[in-house]
């Protein structure tokens, strides 16, 4: 169940088992139906890549391909595990193995084609999204906004180019490059996934 | 001019009373040697920076303390008492509060919200234990006879211990900023400050009156307790008040631009003054005002005002301080002073003590809590760099004459401020270095930053919905749609919403463009000009009728003699466009990212090579084909102006050419979608250019300057078929003139997707 440094506790997976079962309405398996249900999802402007990162074979396991229609709660379990907070003692390559893990994270909700390379399109489609909640902001503007942004990885990972050459993409390690300076620690993980702290759960009426 | 005192009602030229020259010294002496004192610390900050190796080695607080030492010497050896200044009313009303807006306008918000409940933690627990801790161990220390001080009340170490509590963040804050500490240091020890000045003058005003009463029962300390609460949050309700009445004031002056600045201040200290009224914490409500008005005031003022505040706040801000330490010199020397080793230097050693003790037991506390914890690094940084200052040296002085020993806290307060600032000033730097202590990894911030970093945010939060849990990611997004749905359309003017990600855009754009306007050697002319367009974010009729020909002009030449560009070609990243004579020629200007300063004193126009040139202009040519027809070229101008112009200015005259006028600045983003120009002449053909808008501006328009860049929309309307490359068009925004350049990062090619 997941990768060892992303282990959480009984009582969390207590927790998420109740939770799961709240969603999936008792059965042995959730839907992307019984995401779709959940009220305060629907403002979030990417909703539907959360969903459909719940059921992305590849953030089951290393080399999965694909997507499933319906996951187990050993999967969903799995994909929790993304948001743990790294324990307070661990070695700097576990942090760094864990940081990696949460950029793929990110890096499989971009890339929706899974080709290993986020295009302009699918950058495109992303920043469409986070924008669209700001309301009256034309798509022309995320676009341009996508556009630069692309260009920045660019100049950042490959450097000054040529006339001639493209660039195809944002591939994995150009996305680790660009997002070095962001501290992954602080914003991707869930304060109940502490061990420490206390839990307030709140009762979804689904 | 010389003054004649008419000391006659008559004048007789014949009189010798009457004179010619007078000196009517009296009346103008206060302002007169107000006026003096600031010069004279003025010329000192000046004088430091002369040599920039002080400044590096050695606070200037440190610098300040010795010229007011010096001065002091000088006026203490010619038996002249310093300037009365210093009395509790003009510190508390006059000096304390620029300074406290300073800190409070320019703290960093979002980092502070995140951190709040860390810097509340320090600030007011972390006060209260040291104040009490050192009076407790004081007190301990006077009931041994050996010093002679036992008549010093409980009350009264209490009192001399809050005021030699109250850490000042200035000489610290700009070490950690050159030595780049990580932002979360930086933030706890700048929120600290801020909050312990609130806490200390709380403090202080409670013991104070609580040292006057004889006798202290048990319910006094209660209702004590209670008031510090009511007084603390007071503070916090009134300012956050305030703020909003202020940033609702600012929705309605768009038409009297000048009394913007002038709202502000205004109503800062507005909150300040009526705060004291009701003794509840001014400094709290001036800095809540400060945070809550900043964010939607900088969106209703101009440009302009936007500067004018932050330049005058930052001003008056750093006068005060200045001439708080410039006192604290003069002062050492010239006053009586009441000496008492034992005491003294047990304050100062408690003070050190507590604090560092403090920190310590605070942090074991807290960590759990925070995500990023405090190694002992941190806690070592953030214990050293406690040094006392200005507020604790004004609190001593002003003290009431009815404590005994006035003169002992005195002395006291200005041993340990001077022994901090002197000692730990100097050191801190370097000890820093030598511990490494985590810098931070916060660089320029990209688009690509921002952007992840809204990701995160949402995917966290749609994360916690799904499972069902809270965090404070929760609140977050709970205020943000309160905000964007409700207040924002109260408070501010022109209510366009916008992302975070869009602000920083244009803010990069900006900042580009003022940047650029930096660098032009000279002409200066088009500057003022440029940033007054950005003011306007008005329909495109109207901003046309502001434009002269005149600035514009002015504009392309000084942009033209400045920058150089590069022919590229681009690449389109999708699909089809319309064959390449139709629409495609468009001039596309880029630049890429770097400093505009380097490359231009550098020289280096030549570009060969990209790489070697940190600036590039990529552009299309006008009415080229895609195809190597016009194979890439890179053309230099090194300031001879001879830029030369592939573009049409006049749509009009070229009908089949589309108007690349990379002339004039980009228009903000959000005004993007606001209807395109009825220049659009040209190309009836494309639904495409819907978006764009042309510039139409006028015939007298030299076909020399013609940058910018704008932004890259609709690039999916350039592939050429059948070519690999494509052209990618951009179309322009010129009508409003408000950003002459936009930085781009290189721009990419890239396949074309096929259809």
């Amino acid at each position: 169940m997941g990768l060892e440094q992303n282990e959480v506790s009984l009582e969390q997976i207590a927790i998420l088992h109740n939770r799961f079962k709240q969603l999936s309405q008792n059965e042995e398996t959730l839907r992307r139906d019984d995401l779709k249900t959940i009220q305060d999802l629907e403002s979030n402007p990417i909703r539907y890549q959360i969903i459909e990162a719940f059921f992305d074979r590849r953030n089951f396991q290393k080399d999965g391909v694909g997507s499933v229609e319906e996951i187990g709660f050993e999967e969903f379990l799995t994909v929790m595990s993304y948001f743990r907070a790294p324990a307070h003692h661990i070695t700097e390559e576990q942090r760094e193995e864990i940081r990696r893990a949460k950029l793929r994270f990110l890096f499989n909700m971009h890339d929706t084609d899974n080709d290993g390379t986020i295009t302009l399109e699918e950058y495109r489609h992303v920043v469409e999204e986070l924008l669209s909640r700001s309301g009256a902001l034309g798509r022309e503007t995320a676009k341009g906004i996508a556009d630069a942004a692309m260009l920045e990885v660019a100049s950042i990972s490959v450097g000054p180019m040529a006339p001639d050459e493209f660039y195809e993409g944002i591939t994995f390690e150009h996305f680790l490059k660009i997002l070095k300076g962001i501290e992954i620690e602080t914003r991707m993980h869930i304060r109940f996934l502490n061990m420490d702290t206390a839990v307030f759960c709140k009762q979804h009426s689904v | 001019m010389p003054q004649v005192e008419d000391t006659d009602p008559d004048p007789d030229p014949g009189e010798t009373t009457q004179a010619v020259f007078t000196l009517n010294y009296p009346r103008i002496q206060i302002p007169f040697e107000i006026t003096l004192w600031v010069l004279l610390a003025s010329f000192a900050k000046i004088g430091f920076h002369v040599y920039h190796k002080i400044t590096v080695w050695v606070p200037e607080s440190c610098l300040l303390i010795s010229i007011g030492l010096i001065v002091g010497g000088i006026m203490h050896s010619l038996h002249e008492k310093p300037p009365a200044v210093l009395t509790s009313n003009a510190f508390f009303l006059y000096m304390l509060p620029p300074i406290v807006l300073d800190s409070g306008y320019f703290m960093p918000t979002r980092p502070f919200f995140e951190n709040f409940g860390t810097v509340l933690w320090f600030a007011v627990v972390g006060t209260l234990w040291n104040s009490i801790g050192i009076g407790i161990s004081l007190f301990a220390i006077c009931q041994i006879e050996v010093f002679g001080v036992q008549d010093i009340t409980l009350q009264e170490n209490f009192l001399f211990a809050s005021i030699i509590s109250a850490v000042e963040p200035v000489a610290v804050l700009t070490v950690f900023e050159d030595i780049s500490v990580h932002e979360q240091l930086y933030i706890v020890v700048f929120g600290e400050c801020l909050f312990n000045d609130a806490v200390t003058v709380v403090l202080y005003n409670l013991f104070n009156h609580v040292a006057a009463l004889e006798v202290v029962e048990a319910g006094d300390v209660f209702l004590d307790i209670g008031r510090f609460f009511v007084v603390g949050l007071g503070g916090t309700i009134f300012g956050a008040l305030f703020g909003f009445v202020t940033a609702f004031t600012t929705r309605f002056t768009g038409k009297v631009r000048e009394i913007e600045p002038l709202i502000i201040f205004l109503y800062s200290y507005l909150a300040y003054l009526i705060a004291e009224l009701f003794a509840i914490s001014s400094i709290m409500a001036i800095v809540i005002c400060a945070l809550t008005m900043k964010y939607y005031v900088e969106e209703n003022v101009s440009q302009r005002s936007c500067t004018t505040i932050r330049h005058v706040i930052k001003m008056v801000g750093s006068v005060s301080e200045t001439l708080i330490f410039f006192f604290l010199g003069v002062v050492t020397i010239t006053t009586e002073h009441e000496w008492n080793w034992g005491y003294i230097l047990f304050a100062l050693l408690f003070a050190l003590l507590w604090r560092g003790l403090g920190i310590l037991v605070l942090t074991q506390i807290i960590n759990p809590f925070r995500t990023i914890p405090f190694n002992f690094k941190d806690q070592f940084g953030l214990a050293y760099g406690g040094l006392r200052g200005a507020v604790s040296f004004a609190l001593a002085f002003t003290l009431p004459d009815n404590i005994g020993r006035k003169d002992l806290f005195i002395t006291g307060t200005i041993v340990v401020i001077i022994f901090t600032v002197f000692i730990q000033g100097i050191t801190i730097r370097p000890l820093l270095k030598l511990m490494n202590v985590r810098k931070t990894n916060r660089n320029q911030e990209t688009i690509n930053d921002e952007i992840h970093k809204r990701l995160m945010e949402h995917t966290v939060a749609g994360i916690e919905d799904l499972c069902g849990q809270w965090s404070h990611y929760y609140w977050k997004d709970k205020f943000m749609k309160f905000n964007n749905r409700i207040l924002r359309k109260i408070l501010i003017r022109d209510n366009h919403p916008e992302s975070s990600i869009v602000a920083l855009y244009k803010k990069l754009e900006l900042q580009n463009a003022m940047e650029v306007l930096d660098q032009m050697s000279g002409d200066i002319s088009a500057a003022p000009s440029l940033i007054s367009l950005h003011e306007e974010r008005k329909n495109a009729s109207k901003s046309r009728k502001k434009f002269l020909s005149s600035d514009v002009t002015n504009m392309h030449e000084l942009l033209s003699k400045n920058m150089y560009k590069i022919r590229h070609r681009t690449v389109s990243y999708t699909n089809k466009h319309t064959l390449p004579d139709d629409i495609t020629a468009r001039e596309i200007l880029m630049r890429r990212h770097t400093s505009l300063r380097r490359s231009l004193r550098a020289g280096s126009f030549h570009g060969t090579n990209a790489a070697k040139m940190s600036q590039k202009y990529f552009s299309l040519p006008m009415g080229r084909s895609l195809n190597s027809r016009f194979p890439p070229r890179r053309l230099v101008h090194a300031g001879d102006g001879d830029i030369e112009s592939e573009i049409n200015y006049s749509s009009i005259r070229h009908p089949q050419r589309v108007s690349s006028k990379a002339v004039m600045p980009l228009r903000p983003l959000n005004t993007l979608k606001e209807v395109a120009s009825s220049v659009n002449t040209v190309d009836g053909q494309n639904e495409e250019q819907r978006g764009c808008r042309r510039s139409h501006l006028g015939s007298n328009v030299s076909r020399s300057g013609h940058l910018t860049s704008h932004l890259p929309h609709g690039s999916s309307r350039n592939c050429s078929d059948g070519d690999h490359d494509a052209w990618v068009e951009e179309p322009q925004n010129n009508s409003d003139v408000q950003h002459p350049l936009m930085r781009r990062p290189h721009w990419l090619p890239q396949k074309p997707h096929d259809k």
